[in-house]
């Protein structure tokens, strides 16, 4: 049972995490390289709240509000470069902050924080805690998406120039997907924090980074349900694979080259076309 | 002193960076695909440097197999891997492509284990007194020669010759350089071969300088060249050959002087984003 607790704790953290970087990415179309930065704010200042004698669910909003205050900046940042230069803009930002986090004493430095205080109400709380703040991410995501601020994303993404000559925001726009989608990360980095119990400056690295946007890519750009489903199983996958444990990051790269390769559109697109020949 | 042999240092790094970066700018230039596992060819190129260097005792021969494997690999990455996602979005390509470098890590893993290998009877080793007291390595003169004469035979390919001449007008607009007669496929595979083979020479440089090459060691390869071509302007042979050498430069000063604040790679990082904030579009203008 209490595996099983763990792996479903796993799953609705990844969940939240690889939604939250769906807003930018899938929704308003900025790709980001460093979304496990502001995954990472989440985790620190959490910790660092939590190890202060704060409760963890109080925690959780300084938590996504130093994220969302650091995500408005790249956002600002965002509005400056474009495309490929955005994308390496942003892996930028998350070698700075691991490379920031590193040096510094009063946050572990290389050792990292460890002895991070449990959850008061158990495992299971947390679980709860979790599958509650990725459920109502997921429904605060589906409800923007149906919204005038989804439609103002959606145009953003699919032709910025165009967007602007038609009137819409887009400066605006932007800012509020990056602030939405860092603060989720925070939450989430938060919850990862109380999870495992120990953070270091590499369980924020750039493969992390990089692990969240092919679960957001592999599901299927803008769609909550497969990006939802990609993070729960992408998220557990290399625990399933752990009988072939010195195969796993093999079949792992492997796996996300052959979705690529084979179905550009991730689950969602697979499930149209495949929808598509059943009629 | 300490100044001159920063400097130094900071060439060096600068004109590794260099080779790798520019296999990725000549690929970037033709195709818009941010290609990462253009590293794991720089890691291969290292490893069969290492192993030929250490069966014949030659490392000029070395050199020259590590360079046409891999740039044959780099042309059989392209085929089978890049060419069909052409028509998608780039991301599409730029997540297979990091899909494939995790991959080929694992594989150098696998294959070479993970403790690294080393040179039997590492070459080049003895110093040069380059003259108040400044001391330089064998191998790293060798280094910058290396950079200066692939760089200088590119210059010389894409400029004077009929294939160069292809090739550039195949970056500028394939559709009408096709129109024009010219073999757009052959032109990419070319360019493949080019590019994967300079990452291969960057790669045994390394293993010179280090005497060890590991499978993870292209990990900062990797994303320290995509960021060297952004800042050179994406696509700019020039601007990437500056960036370069500006980022090894800034790295070795860095590392002395706010070395206690960022580490290394975030030096090179914040650096990037400073430069990006002032000029979105890079250091050059691509062309």
């Amino acid at each position: 049972m209490a595996y099983e607790v763990i792996l479903l704790t796993t799953m609705a953290i990844t969940v939240l995490f690889a939604l939250s970087l769906n807003v930018i990415t899938g929704f308003c179309g900025q790709v980001s390289l460093g979304h496990a930065a502001f995954y990472g704010i989440g985790a620190y200042v959490g910790a660092m709240l939590t190890k202060g004698g704060w409760p963890l669910l109080m925690a959780l909003l300084p938590a996504a509000g130093v994220a969302g205050l650091i995500g408005f900046f790249v956002g600002l940042m965002s509005l400056r470069v474009r495309h490929d230069f955005l994308a390496i803009t942003t892996m930028g930002i998350a070698f700075l902050f691991v490379g920031f986090v590193r040096k510094q004493e009063w946050l572990g430095g290389e050792i990292g924080i460890s002895g991070i205080p449990a959850f008061g109400f158990g495992r299971i709380g947390l679980l709860v805690v979790a599958l509650a703040c990725a459920g109502l991410f997921a429904a605060v995501t589906i409800y923007l998406k149906r919204s005038w601020m989804g439609f103002g994303f959606d145009s953003i993404a699919d032709d910025e120039d165009t967007a602007r000559i038609l009137g819409i925001d887009v400066p605006r726009f932007k800012l509020w997907a990056f602030v939405i989608g860092t603060a989720g990360a925070g939450v989430a980095g938060a919850l990862y924090a109380h999870h495992v119990r120990y953070i270091g400056p590499d369980s924020f690295g750039f493969v992390e980074s990089v692990t969240v946007l092919a679960m957001v890519i592999i599901g299927g750009i803008g769609s909550v349900w497969a990006v939802a489903l990609a993070a729960a199983v992408l998220s557990v996958l290399p625990l399933w694979f752990q009988f072939i444990d010195d195969y796993k990051l093999l079949i792992y790269g492997l796996l996300v080259f052959a979705v690529m390769r084979f179905s550009p559109n991730g689950i969602a697109g697979a499930l149209q076309s495949f929808r598509r020949r059943l009629r | 002193m300490l100044a001159l042999d920063l400097l130094l240092q900071g060439v060096v790094q600068g004109a590794i960076y260099a080779l790798i970066a520019l296999g990725l700018t000549l690929i970037y230039g033709l195709l818009r695909i941010l290609h990462v596992a253009h590293a794991a060819l720089f890691t291969l190129g290292g490893y069969i440097g290492v192993i030929v260097t250490n069966e014949t005792g030659s490392l000029p021969l070395a050199l020259i197999v590590a360079m046409v494997s891999v740039g044959l690999l780099g042309i059989v990455i392209y085929r089978l891997a890049y060419k069909p996602l052409l028509d998608q979005s780039p991301l599409v390509a730029l997540i297979a492509s990091i899909g494939l470098f995790i991959a080929f890590e694992e594989v150098f893993r696998l294959v070479f284990g993970s403790y690294g290998l080393s040179f039997e009877n590492p070459p080049l080793r003895t110093q040069v007194n380059l003259g108040g007291g400044l001391l330089i390595s064998h191998s790293k003169l060798l280094v910058i020669g290396m950079a200066i004469i692939m760089l200088s035979i590119l210059a010389w390919l894409s400029t004077r010759t009929r294939t160069g001449i292809a090739w550039k007008a195949t970056v500028t607009d394939s559709q009408i350089a096709s129109s024009f007669g010219i073999n757009i496929e052959r032109v990419r595979y070319l360019n493949f071969f080019i590019g994967s083979a300079l990452a291969a020479a960057a790669g045994v440089m390394v293993a010179l300088l280090t005497n060890l090459v590991e499978p993870t060691m292209g990990a900062v390869a990797s994303y320290k060249a995509l960021a060297i071509i952004v800042l050179g302007g994406l696509g700019s042979v020039r601007g990437t050959l500056v960036a370069a050498i500006a980022i090894g430069i800034v790295e070795s000063f860095g590392t002395v002087y706010v070395g206690h604040i960022l580490d290394r790679d975030a030096l090179a990082f914040a650096f990037l984003v400073i430069a990006l904030m002032i000029r979105p579009q890079g250091l050059f203008k691509a062309g």
